[in-house]
């Protein structure tokens, strides 16, 4: 009897809490019907918005991917002094708010940052332009490839890749054949992580936008643009899109596990 | 006095060869990676001290010296701000008042997912995610549509006088919602690394079911419910887009530091902003260490955690 | 594949401390070595750096009177066991053993042909041809110990190091696994190296000890004359149970400081020493009197097993079992310990 109570008490906490808001959002995107929704997915500000957002969420993903491959390899499979700082800092920005994470490049390349001024006459526009967006979305998702890569190598040891050297196998062909495989879910999970992270970051990319309709506005920020001009219909269903979108990359972490479960059984 | 000279001489000539012989050998294990044959070293650490130096310390170095650059003025008078102290303390406060407010939630939905046989457990384990995949904008217009004075829950809380919308307790119920996560599965690990025979154990010895729950159950679960604590908590302190659309942004009530900063850049006052960047960001950076120290400190038991 | 080291030193990771001390060893082809010691002793350390995976800061080491520097120079000529084997999880045992193969550049590897009929015939060779598709985790200890092997072997090395080979295994496997690999290095023609903590299996199987303490050598010798002659009381008590009488040298004569314990004559110079026996080697002098009360405790190998209780402790002596032995004995006047190897200092002084 207690024990139903328990559960009852955790559903209702979860479906308060956690699915609440997504019933909100497809409530409030479908106030007007499907038909209404849809119409305002064809507004060309909101297009742009979605084609921005893929172009750096990929640029972010592959790399900080390449980094994050690179880091845990020296990170675990090495022991040199400064290991231990080298791991704290990569972590950084995970404790670094995102209007931060945008502000430290618009001192650097902004209008009144360091090298800003310089590089504008050069013709090159970082700051309130695409550039900066995307050096905000990868100083914000730098640690997740190598935070969930980082254990699980740490974990395997060296071994394997020592045995495949003194079997003669290079830098290259150790990381592709024996360490990659043998890390492939958390890198995949990485991956995915960073790209949930990449497309739905607002504060950083807010900063350094500069929130021009259709050239330097993400998905997020075409969002809060909406919103604050009650287009609550077209709000909602972007929000919808992108909420759709980060989710199923959040849970096709747990498709891997699926799929390579028999083999990979833990010694 | 001439041998005492000697004496003295001959240990700082042996002082700087150690010095030197061991800073030498220290030097050496950088360059050559602790002595180990596996290649790609120098690859690897010229591509990771470049990336980490061009993305984290470049950056960073511009965050703190920016501020001193025009003289200690804007940062004294930034310092004389009443309402960036007030903006810091909205943001201090809340996070760790939403980040305590975890703590219970976070336990039992941990116990219920790892212990409690909770039907459907493998969904609610996906479910969990969600604030944490759900991008902060969508969060925050939607906790402000459903926590407004019309929405689903605003509507029954402002009909029992509870306004949470463009209030304080907005912010802390925004936090709470972002942060439920890191508690849950900071917890979650550890909880299914306890041995369920320390539960029987403790049952055999007579312990009645309150006991085991604080004894047995919570007490070795703290420095995990610490660590999901910092990081519920240094996730609050920084965060903008959740919570913006449900504060109500006034100035010295539920004006937060993040937004500040944002209000700073659109006056152009880049000392001022950069100030209140650093001040935050230090601020949140001591609290961590702190609750590291604690965790150390109550954790004395468990040597790897 | 001979191996020379010399003077090799290397230290632990930002610390003074030396992991291995000056050592200078020289392993000729064809020879079967085992570095034996406790752990800490530096002998994995001693075998990773033959292998090249971990440098060392002084000394120099050559294989074949060539210094190899990098790890490629002597990839594929050197054959290494690890002590958990460090099989590539994801990839079967077949694909395992052909790894070493695989990674050649395109103009020296073999034909996807020959590199599985040299899986093959190294299948066969560890006794486990059926085994070629299965994945290391559904292996069992023995059986992950022949795969690594065979994966080691597959390049065709003529040095072998094996990391505590038989450590996670159980006795019995351990024993046909031990002699198996004796008959596969004969076979072979290889150097083989072997790290062990277990001295009796090092006497079993190799030709050569190398016994290591706190990254030295001790004593490298064979296996006869380690037992008959080690160097140190720590290789004395190594090697297998020892019984210690502390004594002294006067005119001649070792004398014991306990009671009920003969002296006896040796020709070392007067003062305080150590004396060792191995309990077999004791002998019970006067029996059937009972001023050393005997108790006994079962027998194995021939031997009677008793404790004979002194002033402050029991010793223990084993008695070889007579052909007509059927009597228990009970008590003796006297320990003889005539054959006990004399200690000053912890080194051997007769």
């Amino acid at each position: 009897m207690m024990r139903r109570g328990l559960w009852v008490a955790a559903w209702a906490l979860i479906i308060l809490v956690l699915i609440m808001p997504l019933a909100v959002v497809l409530a409030e995107a479908l106030k007007n019907g499907f038909g209404p929704a849809l119409e305002t997915l064809k507004d060309p500000d909101g297009i742009a918005a979605l084609w921005l957002t893929v172009e750096v969420t990929t640029i972010a993903v592959i790399a900080n991917t390449l980094f994050g491959i690179a880091a845990a390899w020296l990170l675990t499979k090495y022991r040199f002094p400064g290991r231990t700082s080298l791991l704290v800092l990569v972590e950084l920005p995970l404790s670094i708010s995102p209007v931060v994470s945008g502000l430290v490049w618009l001192l650097l390349f902004g209008a009144q940052g360091w090298w800003g001024p310089a590089l504008e006459e050069a013709g090159i526009h970082i700051a309130f332009a695409i550039p900066g967006i995307i050096l905000a979305t990868v100083f914000v998702t730098l640690p997740y490839v190598v935070r969930t890569l980082v254990p699980l190598m740490e974990q395997q040891g060296r071994d394997t890749e020592e045995a495949a050297a003194l079997a003669g196998a290079g830098f290259w062909q150790i990381l592709w054949r024996v360490t990659l495989p043998g890390a492939r879910i958390a890198l995949v999970s990485g991956i995915l992580l960073t790209t949930a992270r990449a497309m739905g970051e607002f504060g950083a990319v807010s900063v350094v936008s500069g929130h021009i309709p259709g050239l330097t506005e993400t998905m997020p920020l075409h969002i809060e643009s909406l919103y604050n001009g009650y287009q609550t219909v077209a709000a909602f269903t972007m929000a919808a899109l992108l909420a759709c979108m980060a989710l199923a990359t959040v849970l096709l972490r747990y498709a891997p596990a699926f799929l390579w479960r028999s083999r990979e059984v833990p010694k | 006095m001439r041998a005492f000279n000697g004496a003295a001489g001959q240990y700082h000539a042996f002082c700087i060869l150690v010095v030197d012989g061991s800073m030498k050998r220290a030097f050496t294990q950088f360059w050559r990676g602790g002595y180990s044959a596996l290649p790609g070293y120098r690859f690897s650490l010229l591509f990771t001290v470049f990336w980490t130096g061009f993305f984290i310390i470049l950056p960073l170095c511009a965050l703190i010296i920016r501020p001193w650059q025009d003289g200690v003025g804007p940062v004294v008078a930034e310092l004389h701000d009443a309402r960036m102290f007030a903006a810091l303390w909205t943001s201090f406060s809340t996070a760790a008042v939403a980040a305590f407010l975890n703590i219970p939630l976070g336990l039992f939905l941990a116990w219920m997912l790892v212990r409690g046989d909770l039907p459907g457990r493998h969904i609610a384990n996906a479910l969990i995610d969600i604030p944490l995949a759900l991008p902060t904008a969508v969060s925050g217009i939607t906790l402000a549509t459903l926590y407004s004075p019309q929405g689903w829950l605003g509507y029954p809380l402002s009909k029992l006088g509870i306004s949470v919308a463009y209030t304080r307790s907005g912010i802390v119920l925004a936090l709470m919602f972002v942060g439920l996560p890191f508690m849950v599965r900071t917890v979650e690990p550890v909880l299914k690394n306890l041995p369920q025979e320390l539960e029987e154990a403790a049952k055999l010895l007579g312990a009645r079911p309150r006991q085991i729950i604080t004894r047995v159950i919570i007490a070795p679960l703290r420095p995990a419910l610490l660590t999901g604590f910092g990081l519920a908590f240094a996730r609050g302190v920084g965060e903008y887009g959740s919570v913006i659309f449900i504060a109500g942004n006034q100035p010295f009530k539920s004006e937060i530091a993040p937004l500040l900063i944002v209000v700073r850049l659109q006056e152009f006052d880049y000392p001022g902003a950069t100030a209140i960047a650093l001040i935050l960001l230090l601020a949140s950076l001591s609290v961590l260490v702190c609750l590291g120290v604690l965790r150390r400190r109550i954790s004395a038991w468990s040597v790897g955690a | 594949m001979s191996v020379h080291v010399e003077n090799l030193t290397r230290y632990a990771p930002a610390s003074q401390r030396k992991l291995l001390d000056d050592i200078t060893l020289t392993f000729p082809t064809g020879a079967f070595v085992a570095l034996v010691g406790p752990s800490g002793a530096g002998k994995t350390t001693l075998l990773r750096a033959i292998a090249g995976l971990d440098q060392c800061e002084e000394g120099t080491l050559t294989l074949n009177g060539n210094s190899l520097k990098t790890l490629q120079d002597r990839a594929g000529k050197i054959g290494f066991v690890f002590q958990n084997y460090a099989l590539f999880p994801h990839m079967t045992v077949a694909r395992n053993i052909s790894f070493g193969l695989d990674v050649l550049p395109r103009g020296k590897r073999p034909s996807p042909t020959e590199i599985a009929n040299r899986v093959k015939e190294l299948l066969e060779l560890m006794q486990i041809p059926a085994l070629a598709e299965a994945y290391p985790a559904r292996l069992s200890g023995g059986q992950r110990q022949r795969v690594a092997l065979a994966r080691a072997l597959a390049t065709g090395p003529t040095l072998l190091l094996l990391d505590e080979p038989f450590g996670a295994l159980d006795p019995i496997v351990r024993r046909t696994i031990r002699t198996w690999l004796r008959t596969l290095h004969d076979q072979l023609g290889l150097t083989t190296i072997l790290v062990t903590h277990d001295q009796e299996e090092a006497l079993e199987v190799a030709d050569r000890i190398v016994v290591m303490q706190n990254g030295r050598v001790v004593q490298d010798a064979s296996p006869t004359d380690l037992d008959e002659k080690p160097q140190t009381s720590f290789v004395m008590e190594f090697l297998g149970e020892a019984v210690t009488f502390k004594g002294q040298v006067k005119n001649g004569y070792f004398v014991p400081d306990e009671a009920h314990v003969a002296s006896f004559p040796t020709h070392i110079s007067e003062g305080r020493a150590d004396a060792m026996i191995r309990p077999f080697e004791i002998m019970l002098q006067d029996e059937g009197e009972a001023a050393v009360p005997l108790a006994t405790h079962g027998k194995s190998n021939g031997y009677r097993h008793y404790s004979a209780t002194l002033a402050g402790r029991a010793v223990p002596v084993f008695v070889p079992e007579t052909s007509g032995g059927a009597h228990i004995k009970t008590g003796c006047a006297h320990l003889n310990i005539q054959n006990a190897r004399i200690f000053r200092n912890g080194t051997r002084a007769n």
